[in-house]
């Protein structure tokens, strides 16, 4: 660890706030967007969520599908691998377990490869999806989620960077190996956790 | 061509070589990377800063110089509540060092050898300017169309070099030649596009968000459209 940079102070920090991961800093009422690729137009009437591989009940659900299944909120933090931290989000939607209940993951079937309209992709494994850990959401702060930040519907795995948090997610892949995804496969980290500060391949 | 690396090194010490500050809030730093690895052009750097107190912040910026470069550019906003730009803006002076990590980014980098459109917006055009620079230097500039865009001319970063490019340049605040003041529109995109281009667009979300759309409606699939954005959505 080298010494201070001449002259940093940095922000005044009465205490550092125990739910910011290091290397990270809290970004207030903002919600920066960050896109690799144009924005998707994509109309609840046409949207869908399958899940399928290495599951038993390949199974695939609309939008009035998903809303049928129980409702499950998340309210807490998420992170960006880009160092910014939001506070007491509030999300809507659905929790994952509840499709994995009705698709049943194979025992094999240990990764997860989530694909998006815009043709984004990224991995998990199974078990960070799992266990009340993830959800489906339409809800940002109780209102429909916007187009920019993965609208209709988005997937929302808050314990890890959320470049894993796929926009405008429509497919889950439960696959046996592991597969790298978009950012994956551009230098970031296969798991992501930011209590760990894995941002990048090798971290 | 460099390799095309795209996860970072471990951390390494930049000296700060020269400072500019070209335009009002903004400041250009040269910096000498120990152990510097060639970046691509359009890939980015993380500069941490270390407080007495241990406390350390980090912020990635766009590279603005060419891999050819002995020394690494970087052209930096300064933000009024940003705890690092304003420090690179404000403070730094030539002989301190910091730590940066680099290059990061294997999406938005071009590879100096397929035709390209440029599009960015404000601070957005310094990715660009590094493909700029790299085609200058490897003789190759026919691969490359430009579009940027400003609120002003005295306003837009590297102003000189783009149009020295030939850049289109356009100016939402002001009128700019024959074309009045206005947005990037689909008629100033029209003349840049080629067969096989990829497009590159850079800006803040709202500029990232039309130019994406304009060039999607020009018929550029959009997985050929790489995108990068900054600053809040305002939402």
């Amino acid at each position: 660890m080298p010494g201070p940079t001449r002259g940093f102070l940095g922000r005044t920090r009465p205490a550092r706030d125990p739910r910011l991961p290091p290397g990270q800093y809290d970004v207030g009422a903002d919600w920066p967007v960050l896109t690799a690729e144009p924005t998707p137009r994509i109309s609840p009437e046409t949207w869908s969520i399958t899940v399928a591989g290495n599951v038993e009940a390949p199974t695939t659900w609309d939008w009035d599908g998903v809303h049928a299944l129980p409702r499950s909120e998340y309210r807490g933090d998420i992170h960006c691998v880009t160092t910014w931290s939001k506070f007491d989000t509030q999300f809507a939607g659905v929790s994952l377990d509840a499709l994995w209940d009705v698709a049943r993951p194979t025992p094999e079937g240990r990764f997860v490869m989530a694909t998006s309209k815009s043709g984004y992709t990224t991995n998990l494994p199974l078990e960070d999806l799992t266990g009340g850990k993830a959800w489906l959401v339409w809800e940002f702060d109780g209102r429909p989620l916007t187009v920019e930040h993965g609208g209709p519907v988005r997937l929302l795995v808050p314990h890890l960077y959320f470049w894993k948090s796929a926009k405008w997610v429509t497919k889950l892949d439960v696959l046996k190996r592991d597969q790298q995804g978009f950012w994956e496969r551009n230098g970031y980290h296969d798991r992501g956790d930011p209590w760990r500060q894995q941002r990048y391949q090798g971290d | 061509m460099p390799a095309r690396i795209v996860a970072p090194g471990p951390w390494t010490t930049a000296t700060v070589s020269g400072v500019r500050r070209p335009l009002p809030r903004t400041v250009q730093l040269r910096l000498d990377v120990d152990g510097r690895v060639d970046h691509l052009p359009g890939q980015h750097y993380v500069v941490r800063l270390t407080a007495e107190d241990g406390y350390t912040a980090q912020r990635s910026y766009s590279v603005a110089s060419a891999p050819s470069d002995p020394l690494l550019e970087l052209f930096v906003e300064r933000l009024d509540d940003g705890e690092v730009s304003t420090y690179l803006a404000d403070v730094v002076e030539p002989g301190d060092t910091f730590e940066v990590r680099g290059p990061v980014g294997g999406w938005f980098a071009w590879d100096g050898e397929t035709p390209a459109l440029l599009v960015g917006g404000g601070t957005g055009v310094v990715p660009l300017v590094a493909m700029v620079r790299h085609a200058r230097a490897t003789g190759r500039e026919e691969l490359l169309r430009v579009a940027v865009s400003a609120r002003t001319l005295a306003e837009l970063p590297y102003a000189d070099e783009l149009q020295a490019a030939g850049a289109v340049v356009v100016t939402t605040r002001e009128a700019h030649g024959i074309r009045p003041a206005g947005r990037l529109t689909a008629v100033d995109l029209l003349p840049l596009w080629e067969q096989g281009q990829t497009a590159f667009v850079c800006g803040s979300a709202g500029f990232a968000r039309t130019a994406g759309d304009l060039l999607v409606g020009l018929g550029f699939a959009p997985s050929s459209v790489r995108v990068e954005q900054f600053g809040p959505s305002g939402s």
